[in-house]
């Protein structure tokens, strides 16, 4: 009996009490979605055009931040280092394309998304030897970045509001949006939903795969920079982000994979959920719940709406 | 201890081919005209829709023990979604399919399997990575029961009952006259040779009522030839029930007792192939005269 | 001329379905196997140690995940975690009846994984591919989770790390600190040989070939009255089982001791893409894929220094560890561009070779 009024009254009781703490936990759990939607932005734009689910997303998050941080430890002014990076960035969509893509066309899904895992391990490889693996200092400040925090006095307590964060949550919602009118107002746009119906029939009507592919993976790859500036800039740049990408997989879910909007919406209820659920409840199991709680949230969703909440029915034909 | 696993059916070679009757209407099985016989599977006012998209509107008829019913319409007549609901992989929205007597509204393919529904499919769902033989073994599913601690040993009863059943699907691979391409992995027979295998996997299961969707598309006249001999044979000698959607006229005239015709969804006409063939309404339908 | 099947009639059906029909493929067999178990007695303490048993283990493990993803086409990412679930229940039996052989543990423990792998495996019925992965994600950050937060688990031990204790059979140690490695290595070859005839059997008879349909087309195999729930449900507890096989003889006849950390994600993708690579549904593709992923730091521990040192590059143990990330990527790369099916198909090509040499074709 007791057990269950601590897991089903307490914490409840406890967000009445401190209003001013809950308000605080929703607040960081936004942000934290902001940052999850964002990588599941990559995700998104690349499996959108492509069908591909890019498995390497989360470590070009990591080494678009330590390429931009490499540059600037050479003593390149931050925006030129800025635009270096995305440079790198275009280089790396190129790359990809060509070597690893441009084989693999016409393969069934499963060996692309498996194909993206060896991406990942390359460049785990790749960023750990020209950069080491020690964590680095995002250049938040030489970006222009805001730097420290507001309280607002709120529900008869304080909540604290880093700015930084609230730049994350503007730059990232201004993404999207520009994302979700580029796919669907543009030519190139059209191209690109074409490319994620069928491969086949896109090349015959004369788009070129390659060319949307460049393009697609290079717009993941300019989003994985930003994620990875935002990201960086509230705690340091490290290889354990990449595991951390692992997070927008719950994200994708609840969203669906090809929604840009759905990428907001789904990395939101994860973000809060979790900070909520690590805070309230995570107690009463010893802490540390904020490891499994959003596959599990993701789980218990796909049970009952197996195609997200925003995905589109899948109605097999025979 | 399961009893004997030879099939019921002795599937013995096929006759000689250039003997084969062709034109024959009537099963040598039954003497009575196919519409006097017992009902194996009444369709009653089945209706089916998806979204906005009404695939079938109240379709009513039934296919009676021992013939072959064909069913034919235009394409986008609503005959492969007829199939799948008596195979229990769509649901009807509206009516009811009864089946040996039973009526199920909602029945899981495995039931329709279990039942003694095998099928064919327009689109060859043959296990790809598998040989002829597997698959013909997967078909014997259904029949093996053998517990898992033998499985595990592959020895004892598990080791008899493959020994068994592979001598069943010998058998079948003799009848259809595939034993050079036992081996082959499926992916890389020919489109012809496919729907032969899949024909053999659905023979397998010694169905009561086999559905067959479109089993000569894409065959050339030999092709086709040899094909309609395979499926008069299974009808006359196991008195298998058929259910068939086909194309080629010349094909259905020939090989069915009974025709059923599907247009947008609905059923138009109902009868022996001369008199459908005669029916106004299927001339109209084939040839495209505006409703 | 050597390879042939000329001569060798199969006069039953029995001979026909045999796993290896041929004669030169069953004496190569038993040549490999008798190698093998000489290797307990020539074999040098660092060869079996460093890469022998870890070898076998991670075989075991690989083909446990194959009957899963390769057979039965169940993406799974939870490998780490059903091997730690195996690693935790061996240790708990251990302790808790000492005077039971740990042979007998090491096996029963495997039956704590299925069941676990079956519970995660419920989700099935509903989610189809690529979301079943995120389910076993599920399962993974979850049990990794539990091996850390339950002292239950480690015997309430301070460190919350385990630690082999002292085992022997008819008389030999053979786990904890005084087991030699010759011990050891015999015990797990045994066993992963052992283990091994029983996956094969089972792939080659009806419920391999109710898995392979569900792979191939589960619309069709249903249709065919294979109960996909029932089958799918087999194949996490069969391959959850090895994996937790694999992790009890992990820590208990290799490592010595482990902690939590031990069954993370990188256990999970590592064993995956020694699948991948050796080759999907393919037995002898898992040790294949097993051997050249294990292996490769090692290899490359020891040729890298001896290309670079002379010229008076100082080849640093974190460089190889990059450098072999690297490979491994490519590798991966190279493989499902070239060869899709893993180093298992060019195992078969190259003897579909030797069957016709000294002819072309």
């Amino acid at each position: 009996m007791n057990a269950l009024y601590q897991i089903f009254v307490e914490p409840f009781v406890f967000m009445g009490e401190a209003p001013d703490l809950l308000l605080q936990t929703i607040w960081e759990g936004f942000v934290s979605g902001i940052l999850y939607a964002l990588i599941a932005l990559g995700f998104v734009l690349i499996f959108k055009a492509s069908g591909v689910f890019n498995f390497a997303q989360g470590i070009m998050v990591v080494f678009a931040a330590l390429t931009l941080v490499g540059f600037h430890a050479m003593g390149i002014p931050a925006i030129i280092a800025l635009i270096l990076a995305i440079g790198v960035m275009f280089l790396l969509a190129l790359t990809v394309e060509r070597v690893v893509l441009r084989p693999l066309v016409n393969q069934p899904d499963i060996i692309l998304f498996m194909a993206t895992f060896g991406i990942t391990y390359f460049l785990i490889g790749l960023g750990e030897f020209i950069f080491g693996g020690e964590p680095k200092v995002m250049i938040a400040d030489e970006l222009y970045l805001p730097r420290g925090r507001t309280d607002l006095d709120v529900a008869g307590g304080f909540v604290s509001i880093q700015h930084i964060d609230l730049a994350a949550a503007v730059i990232a919602i201004v993404m999207i949006a520009v994302l979700g009118v580029f796919f669907s107002k543009t030519r190139i746009g059209r191209a690109l939903r074409a490319v994620a119906d069928s491969h086949k029939a896109a090349l015959s009507v004369g788009i070129s795969l390659n060319q949307i592919w460049v393009i697609v993976w290079f717009a993941a790859g300019i989003v994985a920079l930003v994620t990875g500036i935002m990201w960086g800039a509230r705690s340091d740049v490290s290889f354990a982000l990449q595991i951390i990408a692992l997070k927008a997989l719950p994200v994708l879910i609840l969203g669906g994979f090809t929604s840009i909007p759905g990428a907001i919406v789904g990395g939101l209820i994860i973000g809060i959920g979790e900070k909520i659920g690590e805070f309230y409840w995570g107690p009463l199991v010893g802490g540390g719940i904020e490891t499994w709680l959003a596959y599990v949230i993701a789980l218990l969703f796909l049970m009952f709406r197996p195609q997200g909440l925003f995905g589109e029915k899948i109605i097999e034909r025979v | 201890m399961s009893a004997s696993t030879t099939s019921a059916h002795e599937f013995a070679p096929a006759p000689a081919v250039a003997d084969a009757p062709r034109g024959t209407t009537q099963s040598d099985a039954a003497a009575a005209p196919a519409a006097d016989r017992e009902v194996l599977l009444a369709v009653e006012n089945v209706s089916l829709g998806f979204g906005g998209v009404k695939a079938l509107t109240d379709v009513s008829f039934d296919i009676r023990k021992g013939e072959i019913r064909a069913i034919i319409g235009p394409n986008g007549a609503g005959k492969t979604s007829m199939l799948n609901c008596i195979n229990g992989f769509y649901h009807p929205t509206e009516g009811r399919i009864t089946f040996r007597g039973e009526t199920r509204r909602k029945m899981r393919p495995y039931e329709a399997a279990a039942g003694g529904i095998a099928r064919t499919f327009q689109n060859v769902a043959l296990f790809r990575g598998m040989s002829t033989i597997d698959n013909i073994m997967a078909g014997r599913s259904l029949k093996m029961k053998s517990n898992f601690f033998w499985q595990l040993l592959r020895y004892g009863p598990a080791m008899r009952e493959e020994v068994e059943h592979r001598r069943v699907v010998e058998d079948i691979i003799d009848f259809l006259q595939i034993q050079a391409i036992r081996k082959t992995p499926v992916g890389k027979l020919p489109y012809g040779l496919q729907k032969r295998v899949e024909l053999g996997r659905a023979l397998a299961m010694e169905p009561e009522l086999l559905l067959l969707d479109e089993p000569m598309a894409g065959m050339n006249l030999e092709e086709k030839e040899d094909m309609s001999r395979f499926i008069l044979d299974v009808n006359q000698h196991f008195g298998t029930t058929i259910a068939l959607i086909e194309h080629d006229m010349g094909v259905v005239m020939d090989l069915s007792d009974r025709v059923v015709v599907l247009e947008y969804g609905r059923k138009i006409a109902d009868g022996t192939p001369a008199e459908v063939k005669s029916d106004q309404k299927v001339i109209d339908a084939y040839l495209g005269v505006p409703h | 001329m050597i390879y042939r099947e000329a001569g060798q009639y199969k006069t039953s059906y029995a001979a026909d379905m045999a796993v290896f029909p041929l004669r030169q493929d069953r004496i190569g067999i038993a040549v490999i196997i008798a190698l093998a178990y000489s290797m307990a007695y020539f074999g040098t303490d660092f060869l079996l140690q460093a890469v022998l048993i870890p070898f076998l283990i991670f075989a075991l493990a690989a083909i446990g995940l194959n009957l899963m993803v390769g057979y039965a086409g169940l993406l799974s990412l939870g490998t780490g975690g059903f091997m730690g679930v195996g690693a935790y229940a061996c240790y708990k039996l251990m302790t808790a009846f000492p005077d039971v052989n740990v042979i007998v543990w090491v096996l029963m423990s495997g039956f704590f994984s299925a069941g676990i792998g079956v519970f995660f495996g419920l989700p099935s019925l509903r989610i189809k591919g690529f979301y079943l992965a995120v389910a076993t994600l599920a399962a993974q950050f979850f049990l990794q989770w539990s091996f850390n937060r339950i002292p239950w688990l480690v015997n309430y031990n301070i460190s919350g790390a385990i630690e082999a204790p002292l085992r022997t059979l008819f008389g030999t140690a053979i786990v904890g600190p005084t087991a030699s490695a010759n011990a050891r290595y015999l015990v797990v070859l045994t066993l992963v040989i052992f283990l091994t005839w029983i996956a094969s059997n089972i792939v080659h008879g009806r419920i391999g070939r109710q898995w392979m349909a569900i792979r191939d087309m589960d619309i069709a195999a249903e249709l065919m009255g294979i109960k996909l729930l029932q089958a799918k449900l087999l194949s996490f507890a069969v391959s959850s089982y090895f994996c937790g096989v694999a992790g009890a003889m992990l820590v208990f006849f290799w490592l010595g001791g482990a902690e939590y950390n031990v069954f993370n994600i990188n256990q999970s993708f590592l064993i995956l893409f020694m699948v991948i690579i050796g080759g999907l549904g393919s037995l002898i593709g898992s040790f294949f894929g097993a051997a050249l992923i294990f292996m490769m730091p090692i290899g490359l521990g020891i040729v890298l220094p001896a290309i670079f040192e002379p010229l008076g590059i100082r080849v640093g143990a974190e460089t190889i560890e990059h450098l072999r990330f690297m490979i491994l990527g490519a590798l991966i790369i190279f493989f499902l561009i070239v060869e899709p099916h893993g180093l298992a198909r060019l195992w078969q090509i190259a003897k579909q070779k030797l069957r016709v040499w000294p002819f072309p074709y």
